[in-house]
């Protein structure tokens, strides 16, 4: 046996280190696009979900003195008059609407409370502020002098805040109860409803999927890639084209319904745009390529001398089929089922082109709040729970699945 | 065993032929009876059709003409799940997701037999095979040897006619190759099953057979125990084939009962033992296994001789290589122990060597030139 002297030993290590940084240095660029595309975005969304400085940068001074109020009656009439300089401050400024805005979000019928104050607060002079705003803001509305209101207004203006993730939970957080469920159930429908969807189109993906891959990975290979391209044609096609195409396949007057008509099998036309039928339907099209592919790379690999022991152990084919080569394909099922599960549970185009209000998924609403109602914190709140919803699939996946039995050739 | 089946072959292949092309037969015309026990090695290079011939018995091709009976019945159109044949794959094909128990019970529970009957049975099997402790192991956790013998247990434990072995040690080192030859046939001694097996090993199909057939192009070249195979080769295939020969090309020049003497080209005269040749004035190859062909001192007076230039030496360990041409240019080869018997050699030297006539066979016309 050889040892190495120390400065030989020394000199391998600085080698080998010099190695490893060049490689490295080779991934750098790749790290930064994730980090600022990728990374990044994630970090600030779920940051934003817990985060909601708006409220305490418009009100400030208030909210510091609202601070030390002890939550009952109403605040002692310093603090309103600070309140009311600041809603002056605000509307001379025209930015009292976002304040309405946001503190109609913690409790409703809030916005039209403070706007109209605000227009009597504003039209008020530096003097009659001084003299009179108090009462003014008092006389405005009389939920000004209700506890409540001042609570909201307390809990509008926290900095950090789990509000967007109990409404994202159909929850909110009453003065007196505490955490209680809301009256109408949205979002917890709406994710109930994307799973189910999701697993529905996993399922019809399995099931159409299998078999082609099946015949595929019989075929001897020249034949096998001809009509693989087949499977992969429709990834080189547009989205927006195929998802488009099912629209002129499923409309009212579509090519479905005018054949159907037509053999005079039909009376009426079936509704089936904008249905969350459309949407599964559209988005297995969609989505089997993801899950034939994974199937088919290990349907390839098994060797056919498996069936063939079992059946000259006496197995007959189908048992044969069950017990020994379903098995197998098992880690390219559980590979094309997660990916095909994962990807549609986001999906986010189809259903939005295809689903009307029927089909809409998880997506659709997050979209609608980072685009239509600017609620960007439950948008956001939306889709961290939506994260935290698949990270947890994937666990109780790999709890009971195995994720180290995913194959993808 | 079946009484009244008399004399009759136990296994039989009658005008078997196979196309898969429907242009060329893969398999020409193949005839063999196999007696029960016996162990039957098909032997022959790569594509020479006796895999075919193997799966056709298993039945996972079929037969495009002829029939295979077993113990007279027609198989041909059995579905292999109830032929009762036991099968060793090249790769093993054990089933990975099931444990070597779950493997070897697999036949056993498909048979419906009861969870005690297979557990007995299983280890059973598994002591055969001496891998007691390894029931509860994956495939993948075994080495390759171990492997192997799960393989073989699992194709002999629901007791099948019938085993197939598809050259079961082709994936195995030298070593742990000759290990499971023995292996496999201590097993044969010991449980008495029918063996068809399938080799391009031709040590491995002399050590292990009681009779081998030899294939080419489709077509059984010779189907004999190994030592009339490799003694008394019918044909100049098969004395290539299995083991080495030197030929020395000549001529017919007299036929005598089971020996011929032939007029070599070179001049000389020598006597060989008929193989199948044999008319008068016919070409014919004399071919002589190197270990038979030998120094003149060591036969004395006695054998054919024939002149050699020495060309040179390999040393091999327990005997050596000589090689020498002779005057038209033929090689000739000489395998001698490694025991000092040999005259001392340059290269250039001219010496006579010299074989008995017993140990030398006239066969058939004149093989072609070998493409190299």
């Amino acid at each position: 046996m050889t040892i190495l002297t120390r400065a030989e030993a020394g000199q391998a290590s600085v080698s080998r280190r010099k190695k490893r940084l060049l490689a490295f240095a080779f991934v750098v660029p790749l790290l930064l696009f994730l980090l600022l595309s990728f990374v990044a975005p994630i970090a600030s969304m779920l940051w934003r979900s817990v985060y909601h400085p708006t409220v305490a940068e418009l009100i400030p001074i208030t909210l510091e003195r609202l601070g030390q109020w002890d939550g009952t009656g109403t605040p002692e009439p310093a603090t309103l008059a600070v309140f009311v300089e600041e809603l002056h401050g605000l509307a001379k400024e025209r930015r009292s609407g976002k304040l309405a805005e946001e503190l109609n979000r913690t409790q409703a019928g809030m916005s039209s409370m403070v706007k109209s104050t605000a227009r009597r607060v504003g039209r008020l002079s530096p003097e009659e502020l001084q003299q009179q705003g108090v009462q003014t803001l008092l006389d405005a509305h009389r939920n000004w002098s209700r506890t409540e209101t001042w609570l909201a207004v307390q809990r509008a203006g926290q900095v950090y805040t789990y509000n967007y993730y109990l409404t994202a939970l159909d929850l909110e957080l009453h003065p007196e109860h505490g955490i209680q469920a809301r009256d109408t159930e949205i979002y917890r429908q709406l994710y109930a409803k994307t799973l189910k969807m999701a697993l529905a189109i996993t399922a019809l993906c399995a099931l159409l999927g299998y078999p082609l891959a099946y015949y595929l990975a019989s075929l001897p290979s020249n034949r096998a890639n001809l009509l693989l391209v087949l499977v992969l044609l429709p990834f080189w096609t547009s989205l927006l084209v195929r998802t488009t195409a099912w629209i002129a396949l499923l409309q009212t007057n579509g090519v479905i319904n005018s054949f159907l008509q037509g053999i005079g099998l039909i009376a009426a036309p079936f509704e089936m745009l904008y249905t969350s039928f459309a949407t599964v339907l559209a988005m297995t099209h969609i989505l089997l390529p993801f899950m034939i592919l994974p199937l088919y790379s290990v349907m390839r690999g098994i060797d056919p001398s498996y069936l063939r022991a079992a059946l000259s152990l006496g197995a007959r084919p189908l048992p044969a089929f069950a017990r020994i080569y379903f098995p197998m394909t098992l880690p390219g099922l559980s590979a094309g089922a997660l990916l095909v599960f994962i990807i549609s549970v986001g999906y986010y185009i189809t259903p939005a082109l295809v689903g009307g209000t029927d089909g809409q998924m998880i997506s659709n609403i997050i979209a609608f709040h980072m685009q239509s109602s600017n609620n960007w914190e439950l948008a956001a709140a939306l889709g961290s729970l939506l994260l935290a919803l698949i990270l947890l699939l994937y666990w109780v996946y790999d709890r009971f699945v195995g994720a180290g039995s995913i194959k993808l050739g | 065993m079946d009484d009244q089946a008399g004399d009759r072959p136990f296994l039989q292949f009658r005008n078997v032929k196979k196309t898969y092309d429907h242009k060329t037969l893969v398999v020409k015309d193949f005839n063999l009876d196999v007696a029960k026990g016996e162990f039957i090695t098909l032997l022959g290079p790569s594509g020479s059709g006796k895999t075919t011939c193997l799966m056709m018995l298993a039945g996972f091709e079929d037969v495009t003409s002829g029939e295979i009976l077993i113990d007279g019945r027609q198989v041909t159109s059995i579905a292999p799940y109830r032929r009762n044949i036991g099968m060793v794959f090249q790769q093993y094909a054990l089933f990975p997701h099931m444990t070597i128990r779950e493997n070897l019970g697999y036949p056993l529970k498909i048979r419906k037999q009861s969870r005690e009957q297979i557990d007995q049975q299983v280890e059973q099997y598994l002591a055969l095979i001496e891998l007691q402790h390894f029931g509860g192991r994956y495939p993948a956790q075994l080495s390759g040897g171990q492997r192997q013998r799960v393989a073989l247990a699992r194709a002999l434990i629901f007791n099948p006619d019938i085993v197939l072995m598809d050259e079961p040690l082709g994936a195995l080192d030298k070593k742990l190759r000759e290990q499971m030859q023995f292996e496999i046939k201590r097993l044969h001694d010991q449980l008495g099953f029918t063996v068809i097996y399938v080799t391009h090993d031709q040590t491995e199909a002399l050590t292990m057979s009681d009779r081998i057939a030899v294939f080419d192009q489709g077509v059984v070249q010779q189907c004999a125990p190994p030592h009339v195979l490799y003694e008394r080769p019918a044909n100049l295939f098969v004395a290539d084939f299995i083991g080495e020969s030197n030929k020395l090309r000549g001529a017919i020049e007299a036929v005598e009962a089971d020996s011929v003497r032939v007029r070599l080209e070179d001049g000389g005269l020598v006597s060989a033992l008929k193989a199948n040749c044999c008319d008068l004035g016919q070409p014919t190859t004399v071919s002589i296994r190197p270990e038979k062909l030998t120094f003149t001192e060591r036969l004395g007076d006695a054998g054919n001789r024939v002149r050699a230039r020495f060309v040179t030496s390999h040393y091999v360990g327990e005997y050596i290589r000589y090689h020498f041409e002779t005057a038209n240019g033929s090689e000739l080869v000489v395998k001698n122990m490694n025991d000092s018997s040999a005259p001392p050699l340059a290269p250039g030297d001219e010496i006579a060597l010299a074989w008995l006539p017993q140990d030398s066979q006239a066969l058939d016309g004149q093989e072609a030139p070998k493409p190299v």
